[in-house]
């Protein structure tokens, strides 16, 4: 019996580990389901883009106060980590502050943890208040409308919780080292909940015993449940904002990738020794489908986006186009490659390993034609991601599609591409008189 | 003060056995738009005066496949890449300036990719590099003190990174640069790009270019500064749009040196 608690720790930890494991599978799965690109090139400037970006934060400070906030946020859940790694062992072998050994430097980290914890309820509580008191814009679009607002505040709810269940157990801790009770070594200083001590004054050993075990246990099966929730979450960014960002795109953001399939067709056309009535070789491929209808059509890393994106909104709060009342948002783009994603993946689960077909797609079903055709293609989503994501990109792929597999641009746009092919210019002047301007006083 | 202006093409200097220093790239809007025009002439102008050795390539040249691209024609895009890229390959183009940045994004950073590269600037570029080379000099008499706000083009500034060359034209003119609310990083789009020029804008509460030019007129300018033939034509369009045309003048950077040089 006295091993009891050790073993249903192990248990818990075991399976909250393996459910986490499990996910990631699926994760990395489902984002493998796109196509393939390589992002193998300039490997020093890539780290240095996740070591500013992730680890540095420098695109959240753009704006400040959410910056600053969600610094604080961030450090104090990067740091936390390390006392949970004390109650890991701790709970394994029936320990108690393992890390007491430190002395001094114990002393220090422990309050440190607890002046971050302080911190980050006071920027949750901020955060909360934004996102429903003020009510900022970014935070109302009709993409946010039900799970994604839910979602956002099931974040902060549970971060709240968590940091309140570790100041009530060193709080506890805390009158039973007073006390002088077994098991609880004379270790840590406690400068926040210091403050919480006092209304446990006065309990019985055994009653606060069972208060610090409650708070204990809450608090390590919180911490499990949050990295299970994650999956389901936008607070996956938490995890995949460093692949995203290294991953993310090094090219100046006006270059826009040339297809390499129509390179060679181009060539071919061109070629005026090509024969164009040859019959295509036996071991010619399958020509490619041009353009993105559907999730498999992107490459892995622009599924790798949809998952890392947080959500929060920046880039559609900066876009020209959902600024004057357009349907585009490019959050919205991110949401829905996300959703659809999402469902393939579970079509994949529920068929045992294959695709059947469902009769939707990315295209129509989740993003309209009426989105993509409003986007200017100015970048400014792009630049405002905090985590390199770059919905522009997954814009263009849709209008190939679009264009080149559907004939469906609008009748403006065929005008303009009709001119180019006839006349060198999307108006309808002649070549012939490009040098007019010249002559013309 | 308008003397003739001197426009080689390369077909003539090619045939002369000579190379200009630079390729001037006009670009469509620079050859048949009637607003864009003026800019291409203030552009020439700049560089007669300023003795540099140029060419065009006139009915040789032909779109540069942008609007194309944007709007998800990657095949006529790169039919006129390709056909571009043999021209001026032929004519051992080394350099190449252009007032449009959309051609100087696409020649500058796609092209490559399909056997054209060359070291493209924009003219902004150019003329401050003329400036610093001592090869141009610049008074700001007409513009003395006039309060000046730029708008930066999308594919120029955020697509690019450049920021600064028309800046500093701005204030060697010695006028007083205000800037947007929104500027630079975080500039907002005229609404021209990404194929936009050439169809309607999709339904929403006001077009894209009204909300930028009321941005600008937040800054009280005597004249909003632009970079880009299509920004112009749409900050054009808004300050008529605002009934302002009359106090606010929207002037590329090659006409405000134009003016400024009394050409
Ligand atoms: S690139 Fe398109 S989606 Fe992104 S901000 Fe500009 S208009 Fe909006
Ligand atoms: S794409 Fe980037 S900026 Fe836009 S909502 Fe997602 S994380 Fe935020």
């Amino acid at each position: 019996m006295e091993y009891l608690p050790n073993v249903i720790f192990a248990i818990l930890l075991v399976f909250g580990i393996g459910y986490f494991a499990r996910n990631v599978g699926r994760l990395k799965r489902n984002i493998f389901l796109g196509k393939d690109v390589d992002v193998s090139d300039n490997k020093p400037l890539r780290w240095k883009n996740m070591a500013k970006i992730a680890l540095g934060q420098t695109k959240m400070v753009v704006r400040p106060i959410p910056g600053i906030l969600h610094i604080i946020v961030y450090v104090g859940f990067v740091i936390i980590n390390i006392e949970v790694l004390e109650i890991i062992i701790d709970g394994l072998f029936g320990t108690h502050r393992i890390f007491a050994g430190l002395g001094k430097v114990y002393d220090f980290l422990i309050a440190s943890f607890e002046i971050l914890a302080l911190l980050v309820i006071i920027a949750v509580v901020v955060f909360w208040i934004r996102r429903n008191v003020i009510r900022l814009q970014r935070f109302l679009k009709p993409e946010m409308e039900g799970w994604p607002k839910k979602d956002g505040n099931l974040i902060l709810y549970i971060e709240v919780v968590l940091m309140l269940l570790f100041l009530t157990m060193n709080a506890a801790d805390f009158q039973l080292q007073q006390l002088g009770s077994a098991h609880y070594v004379q270790a840590g200083a406690f400068p926040v909940s210091a403050f919480i001590a006092p209304l446990f004054q006065g309990m019985s050993e055994a009653n606060l015993i069972m208060v610090e075990r409650i708070a204990w246990w809450l608090h390590i099966s919180g911490i499990l449940f949050f990295l299970n929730y994650l999956y389901y979450s936008k607070h996956l960014h938490i995890l995949l904002a460093f692949p995203n960002t290294y991953y993310g795109k090094l090219r100046p953001k006006g270059q826009f990738k040339n297809l390499e399939a129509v390179t060679n067709e181009v060539k071919l056309m061109m070629d005026p020794s090509a024969d164009p009535f040859a019959t295509p070789a036996e071991d010619a491929p399958v020509p490619e489908k041009f353009g993105a209808s559907d999730v498999k059509d992107l490459d892995w890393v622009q599924l790798l986006n949809a998952y890392t994106c947080t959500e929060c909104g920046r880039c559609t709060s900066e876009c020209p186009a959902n600024q004057t009342g357009k349907k585009l948002s490019p959050r919205k783009i991110m949401m829905d490659t996300r959703d659809r994603l999402e469902e393939v993946g579970k079509n994949i689960d529920l068929n045992k390993g294959t695709f059947k077909d469902d009769g939707k797609q990315l295209l129509d079903d989740y993003i309209t034609r009426e989105e993509l055709w409003a986007c200017t293609s100015c970048n400014a989503c792009v630049e405002a991601c905090p985590v390199s994501i770059d919905p522009l990109s997954i814009i263009m792929d849709m209008r190939q599609y679009l264009v080149m597999e559907q004939s469906a641009a609008p009748s403006d746009l065929n005008n303009m591409m009709g001119n180019i092919e006839n006349n060198g210019a999307p108006w309808p002047f002649n070549q012939m008189d490009r040098l007019n301007w010249s002559q013309e006083s | 003060m308008s003397s003739e202006l001197k426009v080689p093409t390369m077909a003539e200097l090619f045939a002369a056995g000579k190379q200009p220093e630079v390729l001037f790239w006009v670009g469509c809007a620079g050859s048949f738009d009637d607003r864009a025009k003026k800019i291409t002439k203030a552009f020439v102008k700049i560089l007669n005066n300023a003795g540099i050795s140029f060419a065009v390539l006139g009915t040789e040249e032909s779109c540069t496949g942008d609007p194309a691209k944007r709007a998800g024609n990657e095949f006529l895009f790169q039919m006129q890449a390709v056909t571009n890229i043999e021209v001026m390959n032929a004519y051992g183009i080394k350099k190449v300036v252009t007032a449009c940045p959309h051609c100087f994004n696409t020649i500058k950073n796609e092209y490559p990719g399909l056997g054209g590269s060359y070291e493209v600037v924009h003219h902004t570029q150019f003329l401050k590099s003329l400036l610093n080379d001592g090869r141009m000099v610049l008074e700001g008499g007409t513009f003395k003190g006039k309060r000046i706000t730029f708008h930066d083009p999308c594919y120029l500034g955020r697509a690019n990174d450049v920021y600064e060359a028309p800046r500093d034209l701005i204030r060697k003119l010695d006028a007083e640069l205000v800037e947007m609310k929104n500027c630079k990083k975080r500039g907002l789009c005229c609404g021209a790009g990404g194929a936009q020029m050439f169809k309607e804008p999709e339904k929403g509460d006001k077009d894209v270019n009204i909300e930028r030019t009321e941005q600008a007129l937040e800054t009280k300018p005597e004249i909003i500064a632009a970079g880009c033939p299509f920004c112009n034509t749409m900050m054009t369009d808004g300050v008529k749009n605002k009934e302002k045309e009359g106090e606010i003048a929207v002037m590329d950077i090659a006409e405000l040196i134009a003016t400024a040089q009394d050409l």
